[in-house]
C-alpha cells in the first residue's frame, strides 16, 4: 500500500471527485477513487476510516478525506484531500449564489427555485427514511427519534442542550452487556 | 465585522454538533440563521439548501452561501461577502476536521472498546430524529408555506413526495430529480 502519492496528486484525485460528484453519495465516489482506481487504501482501511468519519461530528465525506489524506501524506495530505474535495463545489455554489441574488425576483426563476426546493425536501426525506429504516422499526429507537424531533424540530431546544439531555440515556440503554456464558 | 464573529461562533459550534453528518444540524442551523440572527429569510434558507443539493461535492458546502447572504444583508461590500463565505466554510469544516485528524491518530486504542458500539447505536436514532427535524425545518417553507396558495402547496408537496417515492423505487442520480423538480416548478408554479 506504500504508493506514497505526493500532495498535488492527492489534491488532483480529490478535486476530480469534488467536480464530478453531482447528487451526493460522496462516500461511494471516494471509495471508487481511493480504493478501486488508485489503490491508495485497502478496502478494510477505507472501512475503518469511514467508521471514524461516521462516529465523529462533521460530514462523513470530509472526515474520510481528512483520514485518507493523513494516511497518505500526513497533515499536508489531509489538507490537500479536504480542500480538493470542497473547493469545486464551493466555486460552483458561488456562481449559483450570485445568479440567485440577481434573478430571484424573476417570476420564472422563482418558480423553478420553488420546484427545486420542494424536490430537495423529498430527497432529504428519502435519505432520512432509508438510513433510519432500522430505527423507525425498533420501538425504543423510534422513541428517541421522535423525542429528538419534537425537542429540536418543534420546540427549538438548542442542539447541545438536547444532545446532553438525550444522548446519555440513549447510550446507557445500549450499554455493552457481559455475555453470561463466558 | 461583528457579524463575521457571530458567523464564526455559530458555524464552529454547528461543526462540532454535526453528529452523524451535516443533515443533523439543519434544524439548529435554520433556527440560528433565520430566526435568531436573521441572516437569511426562511425562503433563502430553503433555496440555498436545495442549491447545495445540486452542486457537486459535500452538500453542506452551501453554508458558505449563508455567510455570503449574511454579509450582503449586513450591508457589507461584495469583497466582504466573499470573506464571509470563506469564514463560514472554514468555521464549519475546520473544527470537525481537526477533531477527526486528532482522533484518527489514537483510534486504534479504543476501536475494540465495547462502549464505542453503544455510542454508535445510541446516537443513531438521535441522528435520525435530527434529520427528520431538518426535513421539517426546510419543508415548512419549501413544501408547505402558509403564505402560498393551497394550490401551490399541494404541488410542492406532490413534487417532494414524488421524489421520495421515485428514489425508493429506482436508483437515480438525485441531482437529476432536483433539476426535474425545477422544470416542473417553472412550468406549473409560475404565477400561482
Amino acid at each position: 500500500m506504500e504508493n506514497n502519492p505526493t500532495c498535488p496528486e492527492i489534491f488532483r484525485a480529490f478535486f476530480r471527485i469534488g467536480v464530478t460528484s453531482f447528487g451526493g453519495g460522496l462516500v461511494a465516489y471516494l471509495r471508487d477513487e481511493i480504493v478501486t482506481k488508485k489503490a491508495w487504501m485497502t478496502p478494510d482501511d477505507f472501512l475503518a476510516a469511514l467508521e471514524i468519519g461516521q462516529t465523529l461530528p462533521g460530514l462523513n465525506s470530509v472526515n474520510v478525506a481528512i483520514i485518507a489524506g493523513r494516511r497518505l501524506a500526513g497533515a499536508r495530505g489531509a489538507i490537500a484531500a479536504a480542500t480538493g474535495l470542497v473547493i469545486p463545489g464551493a466555486v460552483i455554489l458561488v456562481i449559483l449564489g450570485l445568479l440567485y441574488v440577481r434573478f430571484r425576483h424573476n417570476q420564472d426563476v422563482a418558480a423553478a427555485l420553488a420546484g427545486i426546493a420542494a424536490a430537495a425536501v423529498g430527497l432529504l426525506l428519502q435519505v432520512t427514511l432509508k438510513i433510519g429504516a432500522k430505527q423507525f422499526l425498533n420501538p425504543l429507537d423510534l422513541f428517541f427519534v421522535l423525542l429528538t424531533f419534537v425537542l429540536v424540530g418543534l420546540f427549538h431546544v438548542s442542539l447541545p442542550v438536547a444532545l446532553f439531555l438525550i444522548a446519555p440515556f440513549a447510550i446507557i440503554l445500549r450499554r455493552p452487556r457481559k455475555e453470561a456464558a463466558k | 465585522m461583528k457579524e463575521l464573529v457571530s458567523l464564526l461562533n455559530v458555524f464552529c459550534l454547528l461543526s462540532l454538533l454535526a453528529v452523524g453528518g451535516g443533515s443533523a444540524v439543519l434544524p439548529q442551523m435554520e433556527h440560528e440563521t433565520v430566526s435568531v440572527h436573521k441572516w437569511v429569510s426562511a425562503d433563502d434558507f430553503a433555496t440555498i439548501y436545495s442549491l447545495g443539493q445540486m452542486a457537486p461535492g459535500p452538500n453542506m458546502t452551501m453554508v458558505g452561501l449563508i455567510g455570503f447572504k449574511a454579509a450582503i444583508h449586513d450591508g457589507m461590500p461584495d469583497g466582504w461577502a466573499f470573506a464571509a463565505m470563506i469564514v463560514v466554510l472554514l468555521a464549519f469544516y475546520l473544527p470537525s476536521s481537526f477533531l477527526t485528524y486528532a482522533v484518527s491518530h489514537i483510534w486504534d486504542s479504543f476501536k475494540e472498546n465495547p462502549w464505542r458500539d453503544a455510542v454508535q447505536r445510541g446516537m443513531a436514532p438521535i441522528t435520525i430524529g435530527l434529520m427528520l427535524a431538518g426535513v421539517y425545518a426546510v419543508g415548512k417553507t419549501a413544501s408547505f408555506n402558509p403564505e402560498h396558495s393551497s394550490h401551490f402547496n399541494a404541488l410542492t408537496i406532490t413534487i417532494g413526495l414524488a421524489v421520495t417515492a421515485w428514489l425508493f423505487l429506482r436508483r437515480t442520480n438525485p441531482a437529476l430529480l432536483i433539476l426535474l423538480g425545477g422544470v416542473v416548478g417553472w412550468f406549473f408554479l409560475r404565477g400561482i
